[in-house]
């Protein structure tokens, strides 16, 4: 594929795609090993009967719920075309939509308390921090303009000048690692993640 | 003190969930000017002439959709108003309802019609290699569309072979698909990309920003709200600006009070000693 990136040639072209189709229906797969994956963990905290293993009960539940009336496809069987206004469709719409959204919106609150908690100028280091964490919070929401037109402004040059210079640091950090990574395990130097102690 | 910087956590938990109804409750309004990222987006849009390839790729599942949707329904108004061609897909799985929905509902407002006017191809996995296959042939990448149409019968995928011939991208991402869509398909294949993100995933876009290959970028649902007021199409995320903007003022004054507290108690110079 590295090659291919830079020969676009119509056989390395063809070859390319033919790669990726391979690759994608590999992909496809792995959803079984996913599903395998998360029955066999919560099957085991049932069986083990695990702190918290009622809340494995509603894995099994919501699955099977969900696939059989994926499967059912509003009585026209799973191997003809998806079916509109299925009850797949409102398990999705009225369940897993407002349950995520719930979950997300736990978060303000819990962010709340936290910030609450952590937030200390305890050094000079925390305290530009705390300043920072200010200026940004207030300046991407209207009120931070209504506030002073400068605090918009000074949170925009937060987050692009030291913010970005930090995360392109790890940016460039981390392609690294993964470059140095990818090549040891290419030359058979790196083998732990086939489960071999070195 | 001790117990004032030790507040019982419900005591926030109860301060949030009143500012927050508050907000509801009592109407007023927050003027929500256009960022330059959130401009070029939409500038970008503007300049595309009627009949052109915008495709939206709908990365995120409903835990997100409370930032990422209203950004869609934005892009999706503003696309159809302009008499653009859509096409939607997405890499994750859970996506599909969402996209659809949003291209339906939104659609159906401007009397646009399915495959004529816009497509979803649904979902496949993959990620990089699907952007890769793309990116030489759409047609393989994707055989069928979300409602099993051969792609190459639609009318709205008319003029388009691969990646190359898309007008302008926008990946609209609750995890690491723009880097993805950058590194595998604008970098290759030349497109003009924009995005559109989660608040928390916004501060690592900033070098995508910057080298410009992302022209634009719309962050958490100020990133929505500003979109919704350019597209002139103010919904959730304009109306959402009030709750988060009173939670965010109630966070400062937490952490405010707690920094107060806590040098009134004679922690600052306690800690500053154990440090020496």
């Amino acid at each position: 594929m590295t090659f291919q990136y830079f020969v676009p040639h119509p056989y390395s072209k063809a070859f390319l795609e033919l790669m990726t189709r391979w690759d994608r229906i590999i992909a496809g797969f792995a959803v079984f090993i996913g599903v395998y994956s998360l029955f066999h963990l919560h099957w085991t905290r049932i069986r083990r009967k695990a702190a918290g293993w009622g809340y494995s009960i509603f894995v099994f539940l919501g699955a099977f719920i969900t696939i059989a009336f994926g499967l059912y496809n509003g009585g026209e069987a799973f191997w003809h075309d998806k079916k509109e206004g299925t009850m797949f469709d409102w398990l999705f719409l009225y369940i897993q939509v407002p349950a995520g959204a719930t979950i997300f919106s736990i978060l303000a609150f819990f962010m709340a308390s936290a910030a609450y908690r952590t937030f200390r100028a305890r050094t000079v280091e925390s305290t530009v921090l705390l300043l920072a964490a200010i200026i940004v919070m207030l300046g991407r929401v209207p009120v931070g303009a209504l506030i002073s037109q400068y605090i918009p402004l000074a949170a925009d040059w937060i987050m692009g000048v030291p913010n970005m210079a930090a995360k392109r640091g790890i940016l460039l950090g981390v392609s690294l690692g993964a470059i140095a990574t990818s090549i040891k395990i290419i030359l058979g130097v790196e083998r732990q993640y086939l489960g071999g102690g070195d | 003190m001790q117990r004032l910087l030790n507040i019982d956590r419900r005591i926030i938990f109860a301060a949030v969930g009143l500012a927050v109804i508050a907000s509801l409750i009592i109407k007023f309004s927050l003027p929500v000017p256009a960022s330059p990222p959130v401009q070029r987006i939409y500038d970008k849009i503007e300049s595309l002439p009627v009949g052109a390839h915008l495709l939206i790729s709908f990365d995120y599942d409903p835990s997100s959709k409370e930032e990422l949707q209203p950004m869609a329904l934005a892009l999706l108004h503003h696309s159809f108003r302009k008499g653009l061609k859509v096409i939607g897909m997405t890499h994750n799985p859970s996506g599909t309802g969402l996209a659809e929905q949003a291209m339906n509902s939104v659609a159906s407002l401007y009397q646009k019609k399915y495959k004529e006017d816009y497509v979803f191809l649904g979902y496949k996995p993959g990620g990089a290699s699907l952007i890769m296959n793309m990116g030489e042939d759409i047609h393989t990448a994707f055989l069928k569309d979300f409602y099993g149409n051969d792609t190459t019968m639609l009318p709205a995928l008319e003029g388009v072979e691969s990646l190359k011939d898309i007008d302008y991208l926008i990946d609209l991402a609750a995890g690491v698909t723009i880097e993805t869509w950058i590194a595998f398909g604008k970098e290759k294949y030349q497109f003009e990309m924009g995005a559109g993100c989660t608040a928390v995933i916004g501060p690592d876009m900033y070098p995508y920003l910057d080298s410009r290959q992302i022209n634009g970028l719309m962050a958490g649902l100020k990133g929505a709200a500003e979109y919704e007021t350019l597209a002139e199409c103010k919904a959730q995320a304009f109306k959402g600006m009030l709750p988060q903007s009173v939670t965010h003022c109630l966070v400062v004054l937490f952490v405010l009070f707690g920094n107060v507290v806590f040098f009134i108690s004679g922690g600052f110079r306690s800690k500053r000693r154990q440090s020496r």
